[in-house]
């Protein structure tokens, strides 16, 4: 973090961290879990694997990254980087499979 | 004149140096990974129709290295904040449990590679396909586990799966001889019969190819990461007793790695594993 | 504001800790000797890839002609790729591949990002040196590295990479040399160098700005080389990770880019196929079109700075210039397909990246009208960085306009792959860029060398480039228009020699007139001319660090920014004392002001109006 912590704010912070540790667990077993029951949909069993995997995602980054509460500058940087991943999945997936464009064929 | 903002923060940014280094070093590596994962996206997009295997891993397996890692990125935070209550030997067994789990990790890794790399497809010449684990092989025969359990193993697309990634009719994978409804677990091939053989390495298919690419570059950072953790839990600890502050930084920097390490596991483990 | 560190402290901070040769010159962390480095050794490989060129030249003017003086040489070098001292299609394509390699990834880019961004941005933003100076040594050690790797593929049997600068698979994956290999492996060490240092720069440029040096107060060249590290840094990690899949394809056997039912030679490869070469395309150019903006902004901040030193006037436009750069590098990341108009995407994602290719002329035509603006009404002053950087103008600007028929897909059906393609970029890098990199040579040599570099010698060296360069590269429009294509390893003679039946010359492509061909020999000639042309320059170079005029002062050119401000040169640790930044970059012929340029961390006069900061940062 970008501020001087007193050992009382860590130790909250520390309550805040295990709360995410055991948020991670249980994801993961919930990912597991529903990787064993068959949607008809495909693509639904891709969002709901990527919604989990985004959740686990967000409680690193944000807890154990710090990242909630970063500075403007970190934000700017990442934000950047987000947009030309996407850019890049995107526009490479629209020219390639363009017939198949969001549809994963199974 | 000396660089300033090494150990404390720049008013305006409210950063110091080596954590926006770190900041955006991660920023390239999310590139780089993630042009790793369109590369994925787009190979199985491509692929004809049941050409991508699934089931090929092994999900228990997986998902012990996945909590092994959540593991280590909460002791690798515990750490941090151990320092941050000036409690040193608290950083010590955390840290040390970080570099253990990734050992395990790694270990683990080892162990799938290996898995993979001892499991053959054999298609003889009258085009049947025998699947399984060498056993045995010498300049006569080759003997394979062939396993019921399925691994999949659509190499050419020719296989039919329900979700889970269970071929519906193993018997189309085992030898035609020796099918006659029992459980033979070994099965002898002829060097004779056999017109390819080949192991599930990354050659094998462009599933496999991705697959081990991935991991196998996440391994790496897994490695980098797990040596600079474990220089500042050793040699590099000295460093408290003298400015513990930029001690405390670079833990705190080897473990925004660490994190990202993490979170490109998070992804993985869906994305090949399960999907 | 300052922190001291009780550990690592520069050497020069103790007087009598005399770090000796190795850790002064070789292994320096200082980043004025790391700039040095980095400019020594691009300009050498720029040197090299110039004179595979000049070897390619000739093959292109006397197709199968044994090589005056070299072909010898290259025969012991290469052995049957150069039999009798002729250059073979093998050889040419290995040559034309390296070339193009050599030039943007060990020369251009080292020069203008790494050379010139490591000796001036620390000073011109008021920094002691780069925020990570160890990261900085090993940026140029992995640099040297990958260029030690990729030269040292010249000399295995079947030699260097020969599938293009591009590395287009499945060609460059089933061509029977190692070079291949050799190239991805090289391309590794250099990117990393790449990452390193643009880590680096963006955290030295964030962090480590004096006080008073707000963003809008930066000279431009700093904005420039700001906007090409995050292309760096977010461009180069997919080409990174494509590399890592070729290498896994010539290494590994896997099939990323082989798609199934490859044949080789006839025979079905024995690949398990289900890969793409489009997908390698596209992380190529993903990577390949920010790095068209990596070559040319800091080109653009160094004309930027010598336009305003020697008119005496601000930049008109400053706001213009950095929103203009920031702009292009934004767009810079989603027009990459305008390379692959031909590969089949369809007219929709066609029409996507042709849009975008054209909103980013925008923003180019910008900065070049700001520069040109500038002139006007300006006091100015002819020496020889001056001279570079006006003629880059007008020569970025034909670069720039004949880029335009490129960008449309319809046009570009036509010019796809011809000599006009090799005309527009070589406009805009070699009359452009690299004008404004000889432009900065001549400018910076006083300040990190204490001496001028001969004038006169200037002079000859920019007249007879100039006049050379256009030489070779003006022809190669009309050839490519009339549909003379890329790559021919003998300069079109086999197409232009089949004849009709009426005896009149005709071939596959299209009916050239005989100009294409007779316009080879003009071009080699004007090459070899442009070769000859740059030895003057060598020459001043080298003799000018004893012999050179010597500088009456720390500041010779009378320039604002903080650079100037100095010892000459710098010495480690930069400025005596903390430097402010009082005003912006470019305060030259200042109404009312005593001298007619007032440099950036000089104090207002007391009881003088003082200007407000632009910004908050």
């Amino acid at each position: 973090m970008a501020h001087t912590h007193s050992p009382e704010e860590i130790k909250k912070s520390v309550r805040k961290y295990m709360m995410v540790f055991g948020a991670l667990l249980v994801g993961t077993v919930i990912t597991v879990a529903a990787s064993y029951i068959h949607f008809e949909n495909f693509t639904f069993t891709v969002l709901l694997a990527l919604f989990i995997a985004s959740i686990k995602a967000f409680l690193v980054a944000g807890w154990f990254m710090h990242l909630i509460s970063e500075r403007k500058m970190i934000y700017f940087i990442l934000t950047a980087t987000v947009f030309f991943f996407a850019g890049l999945v995107y526009l490479t997936l629209w020219s390639m499979a363009p017939d198949s464009f969001i549809h994963i064929r199974r | 004149m000396e660089i300033p903002y090494t150990v404390h923060e720049r008013e305006d940014t409210g950063l110091y140096n080596a954590k926006v280094g770190i900041w955006l070093f991660l920023a390239s590596e999310v590139m780089l990974f993630g042009a790793l994962f369109s590369a994925y996206i787009l190979l199985r997009v491509g692929a004809s129709p049941g050409a991508w295997p699934t089931g090929l891993l092994n999900v228990p397996i997986g998902t012990v290295n996945t909590i092994v890692l959540i593991t280590s990125s909460i002791t690798v935070v515990m750490a941090w904040a151990s320092l941050k209550m000036n409690q040193f030997g608290k950083f010590k067994m955390y840290q040390t449990i970080t570099v253990l789990c990734a050992l395990m990790f790694c270990g683990i890794k080892s162990y799938e590679y290996y898995d993979k790399f001892t499991h053959y497809e054999i298609i003889k010449h009258d085009g049947t396909v025998v699947d399984g684990h060498l056993v045995s092989q010498n300049t006569n025969e080759v003997v394979l586990h062939v396993s019921h359990k399925a691994t999949g193993a659509a190499t050419h697309g020719k296989e039919e799966h329900n979700a889970a990634g269970q071929p519906k009719d193993s018997a189309k994978n085992e030898s035609a001889s020796h099918a006659a409804g029992g459980h033979h677990d070994e099965v002898r091939v002829p060097r004779s019969e056999i017109r390819k053989m080949e192991n599930y390495g990354p050659w094998h298919n462009t599933y496999l190819a991705i697959y081990f690419t991935l991991t196998g570059l996440h391994a790496l950072h897994v490695i980098g990461g797990a040596a600079v953790i474990a220089y500042l839990l050793g040699p590099g600890s000295k460093m408290w007793k003298t400015e513990p502050e930029r001690f405390t930084n670079r833990i705190e920097v080897s473990g925004l790695f660490w994190h990202f390490v993490d979170l490109v596991w998070i992804f993985l483990f869906p994305v090949l594993y399960l999907l | 504001m300052q922190h001291t560190t009780t550990t690592h402290t520069s050497a020069a901070a103790h007087a009598h800790h005399d770090p000796g040769f190795w850790r002064t010159y070789i292994f320096s962390t200082d980043h004025k000797v790391i700039g040095i480095q980095y400019a020594v050794t691009s300009l050498a490989f720029m040197f090299f890839g110039f004179f595979l060129m000049i070897l390619m030249r000739w093959q292109l003017a006397w197709p199968g002609q044994p090589i005056p003086v070299f072909g010898g040489i290259l025969q012991k070098i290469v052995g049957d790729m150069a039999a009798g001292g002729v250059m073979t299609s093998d050889l040419y394509n290995s040559f034309g591949a390296m070339h193009g390699t050599i030039m943007i990834f060990l020369g251009v880019v080292p020069m203008a990002f790494a050379a010139f961004g490591n000796y001036v941005v620390p000073l011109q933003i008021g920094a002691p040196d780069m925020a990570f100076p160890r990261i900085n040594m090993a940026s140029y050690q992995s640099f040297v590295i990958g260029g030690i790797i990729l030269m040292i593929s010249f000399f295995i049997p079947g030699g260097a990479a020969q599938a293009g600068w591009t590395s287009y698979p499945p060609l460059a994956s089933i061509i029977p040399t190692n070079g291949q290999t050799f190239w991805l492996v090289g391309m590794v060490f250099v990117i990393t160098s790449s990452l390193l240092g643009s880590v680096n720069f963006l955290a030295t440029i964030i962090q480590l700005r004096a006080p008073g040096m707000t963003w809008m107060r930066m000279p431009f060249f700093v904005w420039a080389q700001f906007v090409t590290g995050f292309l760096l840094l977010l461009a180069f990690p997919p080409l990174e990770a494509a590399a890592i899949m070729q290498l896994m394809d010539k290494v590994a056997g896997t099939s990323f880019f082989l798609p199934t039912g490859l044949l080789v030679s006839d025979q079905l490869a024995p690949i398990s196929g289900g890969g793409s070469p489009l997908l390698w395309q596209h992380l190529f150019w993903f990577l390949g079109h920010p790095e068209v903006y990596v070559l040319i902004l800091p080109a653009m901040g160094i004309v930027c700075e010598i336009i305003c030193n020697n008119t005496r006037k601000p930049i008109w436009g400053y706001r213009s210039l950095v929103y203009s750069s920031m702009a292009i590098g934004f767009l810079s990341f989603i027009v990459w397909a305008h390379h692959m108009y031909l590969t089949g995407m369809g007219t929709a994602i066609s029409t996507f990246f042709q849009t975008t290719t054209m909103i980013i002329s925008i923003p180019s035509v910008i900065i070049l009208t700001v520069f040109f603006i500038t002139l006007w009404g300006g006091s100015i002053r002819f020496n020889t960085p001056m001279l570079f950087v006006l003629a880059f103008l007008p020569m970025f600007g034909i670069g720039g306009l004949t880029g335009l028929p490129l960008g449309l897909a319809y046009a570009d059906l036509h010019l796809h792959d011809t000599y006009y393609v090799i005309a527009h970029f070589h406009y805009i890098v070699a009359p452009g860029t690299i004008f404004a990199l000889f432009a900065g040579v001549y400018y910076w040599y006083p300040k990190a060398t204490g001496r001028f570099m001969s004038e006169f010698w200037g002079k000859v060296h920019f007249w007879t480039s100039l006049f050379f360069i256009n030489l070779v590269f003006q022809p190669m429009f009309a050839q490519g228009m009339a549909g003379m294509l890329r790559r021919m390893s003998d300069g079109g003679a086999f197409y232009g020699e089949s004849v009709d039946a009426s005896g009149a010359m005709a071939n596959v492509i299209g009916a050239w007139p005989a100009s294409v061909i007779q316009s080879n020999i003009t071009i080699s000639i004007a090459a070899f001319g442009l070769a000859l042309a740059q030895i003057p320059f060598i020459v001043n170079f080298f003799v000018s660090m004893h012999n050179g005029k010597k500088v009456e002062s720390d500041n010779p050119w009378q320039a604002t920014t903080l650079e100037w401000q100095t010892p000459t040169p710098p010495p480690h640790g930069n400025f005596v004392g903390q430097p402010v930044a009082y005003r912006g970059p470019y305060e030259y012929s200042v109404p009312g002001a005593a001298g007619d340029f007032v440099p950036q961390n000089q104090p207002d006069a007391p009881g003088a109006p003082r200007k407000p900061a632009s910004a908050k940062h």
